[in-house]
């Protein structure tokens, strides 16, 4: 309980900024993975966002390298990560359009090849830089300046959503008929994934990899069990994610443990016990019916 | 020949895909307002040759015309009702919201109150009203492709497309979805396509074989075949009257003496 209070004194002490940042920047990027999560979700590309926030660290690698070598000086890491973010997104973009055969292999290749590419620099990078640290991030490492770019995201993601949105819930829905009602469908397909690439490198230099593909699928596959709608979808997953961050960051704070593995922890935990919930009243359900019948 | 306007006409139209010739010299016509069945095994170009009309595809040699101007241009006057056997049962979202989108536009934004107004009319038409706000995951498979017809018809079209309607439906089912088409007969073209080659609907005027090869040529090709009324036919195992293809009685595939439904009903 102490430890609890001490948060929360913490978050109000205006000696300790970082842990407002971490609050706002938890709370800001709750828009991101509860908007573009559920279009994640629905559209089944979970599997491309993986691949494209790994093969991020592929940049991140190159970047530091580059930069402690000083074979290009003022690269900065999120420089690399957006390099290798669209160079991810345009390969599996186009094979996703173009080769469906090959679709899975080409997008664990991305996975796997930029993730070793990155390990492979970092440790020809001179001075001491652990991978880690890029997999789970540190929330409490966020600026001001962070949280604007945060931000600036946020409203251009909500007014996308908020225009395209017939545009998107038919294209998820029914791609063909979409086709057919002249909607640009792989237009909007590359759409969302630039603007998944762009929010995965923004948000994963500030919380890491792991939380931003788990963040981009558990809270807006726990507000599948309870939406209507993919509207009610976005705005449920946006409600748990900020409740996943909050937690995450008060246990991370209390426990005095890393923050990103922690939300990744509740997230998953609330995720998995809905979905085992729903599965023993589906269970029960027929059960009933089954002995009704007979 | 028939006065009554030319819906859709295929001139001597070629499609393949790289080296895979699927199409080759298909010629035919439909007329507006008439029910037509295209019937083919699976694997004889259906799909092909529907995404063709739909303008999904560009054919390599002759013309597609959907009424008088390329598919491409003219696809918003068809109402399209898929098979749609990928949907994602775990896809949120209502009835209303899955008929709503058939009035969606390319690009652009229509207001809300607009588009549900014309839903629910196009739910009554198909006598399911009652069921808009339910999710569309608990409909059963005969329900659902009703709410596709409904969401097909929202934009009210000149032509209506189903493919493979009664795929995995039960009777009483069938029978709903063709007295609903009967609704539209004579009033909006229809077009069924569907693998079932001995029986179409007795609201069929006129049905198209896809399937043959001329000598000589390699890709599959439509021809026209006669109809006779089955009269023995039993309702129940065909979801209404069934009319029998007559598989040994070819007919030009440009032949038709349609009369703008006067004779048919």
């Amino acid at each position: 309980m102490d430890n609890l209070l001490g948060f929360f004194s913490a978050l109000v002490n205006p000696d300790f900024p970082f842990v407002r940042n971490a609050l706002v920047a938890g709370l800001l990027s709750s828009i991101l993975f509860g908007v573009i999560g559920a279009v994640v979700t629905v559209k089944r590309i979970a599997g491309l966002a993986g691949a494209i926030s790994h093969a991020v660290l592929g940049g991140i690698g190159i970047a530091l390298y580059l930069s402690a070598t000083g074979k290009v000086a003022g690269i900065t890491p999120m420089m690399g990560a957006i390099v290798f973010a669209i160079l991810a997104a345009a390969i599996i973009g186009v094979v996703s359009l173009k080769a469906k055969q090959r679709e899975d292999t080409v997008i664990q290749a991305i996975w796997a090849i930029g993730m070793s590419i990155g390990v492979l620099f970092m440790a020809k990078t001179p001075g001491y830089t652990d991978p880690s640290s890029y997999l789970f991030g540190n929330i409490l490492l966020i600026s001001t300046k962070d949280l604007v770019l945060l931000f600036i995201l946020d409203v251009v993601v909500i007014l996308l959503a908020w225009r395209f949105y017939p545009q998107i819930e038919a294209t998820s829905f029914d791609e063909e008929f979409a086709q057919v009602r002249g909607i640009p469908t792989q237009r909007v397909f590359l759409l969302m994934l630039s603007i998944t690439a762009v929010a995965v490198v923004l948000l994963q230099t500030f919380v890491g990899i792991v939380m931003v593909i788990a963040m981009l699928t558990l809270p807006a596959g726990t507000a599948g069990y309870w939406a209507k709608n993919l509207a009610s979808m976005m705005a449920l997953g946006t409600i748990f994610s900020a409740i996943f961050s909050f937690g995450g960051l008060a246990a991370g704070w209390m426990l005095d443990v890393p923050v990103g593995a922690m939300v990744v922890v509740i997230a998953g935990g609330a995720f998995l016990g809905t979905a085992a919930t729903r599965m023993l009243v589906t269970y029960s359900r027929r059960r009933t019916l089954h002995n009704d019948k007979s | 020949m028939s006065t009554v306007p030319i819906a859709l006409r295929f001139s001597h139209v070629s499609f393949s895909y790289d080296t895979l010739a699927v199409l080759e010299d298909v010629n035919f016509h439909i007329h507006e307002g008439e029910f037509s069945a295209l019937v083919g095994p699976n694997g004889s170009g259906k799909t092909t040759l529907l995404k063709l009309i739909l303008g999904l595809e560009q054919s390599q040699k002759g013309e597609v015309r959907l009424f008088g101007d390329q598919p491409k241009k003219n696809k918003s006057m068809i109402g399209y009702v898929p098979q749609h056997i990928t949907y994602d049962p775990t896809f949120p979202i209502s009835v209303l919201e899955v008929v709503r989108m058939g009035g969606v536009l390319s690009t652009s934004r229509r207001s809300r109150a607009s588009r549900d107004k014309a839903a629910l009319q196009a739910l009554e038409q198909v006598e399911m009203g009652e069921l808009a706000q339910r999710p569309y995951s608990e409909l059963s498979g005969g329900q659902r492709r009703r709410v596709l017809v409904a969401r097909a018809l929202v934009a009210g079209p000149k032509m209506l497309i189903l493919d493979e309607p009664t795929a995995n439906m039960d009777a009483e089912s069938e029978k709903r979805l063709f007295d609903t088409l009967r609704l539209f007969k004579g009033k909006t073209t229809i077009l069924i396509v569907t693998h079932d080659m001995s029986t179409v609907s007795s609201l069929t005027d006129r049905v198209f074989c896809i399937g043959a090869q001329k000598p000589g040529q390699k890709g599959r090709t439509v021809v026209q075949h006669s109809l006779e009324p089955m009269d023995n036919a039993p309702a129940e195992l065909y979801g209404g009257e069934a009319k029998r293809v007559l598989h040994d009685v070819e007919l030009p595939a440009d032949y038709c003496t349609f009369d703008g439904g006067a004779n048919n009903g």
